[in-house]
């Protein structure tokens, strides 16, 4: 176990220095975003802040209960914050329910039944916690090229319908690109650890005092992990998703719009 | 009788497309003519159930569309879009990709010859083909299935003048070599004629005269 670091609000607050640079470029450069930077400020406080709160009641209590419960709300907003990015794919919420559930659950379960992490509250919370959240990432990123695709390759897609393909042999094309953009940014933010940007898992162990040896392990656990839950999140969203654009008779239904 | 349309009406949100069709089509080559938004389109859609109306049945060859397998109603009747439409890879990969779905050989060379395409065109790939070839190998596509009948939307309308009349060529030479019935869309009235043996007029979604007799 590494030593605990103590952090003073006085130290937080210091930080809002970088913030006010951040707001005076935008000022200078009239990009109009010192309201969005603000917003962005109090809501990663109040909204870290009260999380931070219900973590330490939920490692004290150390019950499964409190953290399925937990996890259960991670992916219900998940499922919603996604949603706001698939605006084109119809009855797009419980595809990504049920991807976010299922990319957690599946990736959480093998760590646990691999022995990599102890059944414990402060080790499945925050991986549960960045398993949900990436594969969230990527099933609205999935979803938002869906959507994009089925509208720009309508044409295809009936002409290949037409020759008496099925949805799923007519819509396969969209598919591999909606779920290649869901994945990529992982992979390719993967393939540049360690040389372009140090990951956030290692830096925190790093700056919490921890052996770099150590920290690299970790952080090497969670990219795999990760790797696993954005595939099952981005493919399992999709191929829920993908069916609402066809009727039962094999049609590509009249998109809105 | 080849088609017949029963009181068929088709809404496209709050627009009425079509508005209670009721009209047959016979064997042999049907035109379905009329202005832009008159519903043409939209009419050769019901015909191989790429849609449904809202009202109103459609009968391939006697049976209500609903009642055949989509699947195999839509390899009988093929339909060949307005604009081309190829999936990437080569001009084989194209021709072959229904038939192969059905479970069937494609003869690729037969399937570009009866297009006005030869066999050369097999192994290019598709995405640099012109319109007009394009267009074609759409064609041939749809005739590696093996149809018995063809719809056609604007077949030529992406075309130039002289590859306009080398496919109106080989949709005559089809009809001779294959006994195929066509329906096909236009809205240009001296291709109606040169093609078709009877004429549908549409406005508005609706019919405006049926079976108007074409100077031959």
């Amino acid at each position: 176990m590494i030593a605990a670091i103590e952090i003073t609000l006085g130290q937080v607050a210091s930080t809002l220095v970088l913030v006010a640079v951040a707001v005076a470029v935008s000022v200078w450069q009239r990009a109009d975003l010192e309201r969005d930077i603000g917003i962005a400020v109090i809501r990663s406080f109040v909204q870290l802040t009260a999380i931070g709160y219900v973590i330490e009641v939920i490692f004290d209590e150390d019950n499964l209960g409190f953290v399925v419960a937990l996890l259960a709300a991670m992916v219900l907003f998940g499922a919603f914050t996604a949603r706001s990015r698939a605006r084109k794919v119809p009855g797009a919420l419980i595809p990504l329910l049920l991807a976010l559930a299922l990319a957690g659950a599946t990736t959480l379960g093998l760590v646990l039944a691999l022995g990599v992490f102890e059944p414990e509250a402060r080790y499945v919370v925050p991986v549960g916690g960045m398993v949900i959240g990436n594969a969230m990432t990527a099933a609205a990123v999935a979803l938002n090229r869906l959507g994009d695709d089925v509208a720009d390759s309508a044409n295809q897609i009936e002409a290949t319908l037409a020759l008496g393909a099925t949805t799923t042999q007519a819509i396969r094309p969209v598919l591999r690109r909606s779920l290649r953009s869901g994945m990529i940014p992982l992979i390719d933010s993967t393939k540049t650890t360690g040389l372009i940007f140090f990951p956030g898992t290692m830096v925190g162990m790093l700056l919490a005092g921890a052996a770099p040896a150590d920290a690299v392990r970790l952080q090497l656990i969670l990219l795999y992990v990760l790797l696993g839950s954005v595939a099952l999140g981005a493919l399992t969203s999709v191929l829920l998703a993908y069916r609402n654009f066809f009727t039962p008779a094999q049609q590509l239904r009249e998109l809105p719009g | 009788m080849l088609f017949e349309c029963a009181q068929v009406s088709f809404r496209r949100g709050e627009t009425l497309v079509l508005d209670g069709l009721t009209f047959g089509i016979e064997e042999g080559s049907t035109c379905i003519a009329g202005p832009s938004g008159a519903g043409k389109s939209t009419l050769l859609r019901l015909l191989n159930r790429l849609a449904d109306p809202a009202v109103g049945t459609v009968r391939y060859r006697g049976r209500d569309v609903r009642d055949y397998d989509v699947l195999a109603l839509r390899r009988e009747v093929g339909l060949v879009p307005q604009l081309p439409a190829l999936l990437d890879g080569t001009v084989a990969m194209n021709v072959g990709f229904g038939a192969r779905l059905a479970g069937r050989v494609t003869d690729v060379s037969t399937a570009l010859d009866l297009a006005g395409l030869d066999e050369g065109f097999a192994d290019r790939p598709a995405g640099r083909l012109s319109v007009g070839e394009q267009q074609r190998v759409m064609l041939a596509r749809a005739l590696a299935l093996q149809p018995r009948a063809l719809l056609l939307d604007e077949p030529t309308s992406a075309l130039d003048e002289s590859s306009k009349a080398a496919v109106e060529a080989t949709l005559l030479d089809l009809r001779e070599r294959l006994s195929l019935s066509f329906v096909f869309v236009t809205h240009e009235l001296a291709q109606a004629e040169r093609l078709a043996d009877s004429i549908v007029w549409l406005d508005h979604g609706r019919l405006t005269a049926d079976r108007a007799p074409v100077p031959r």
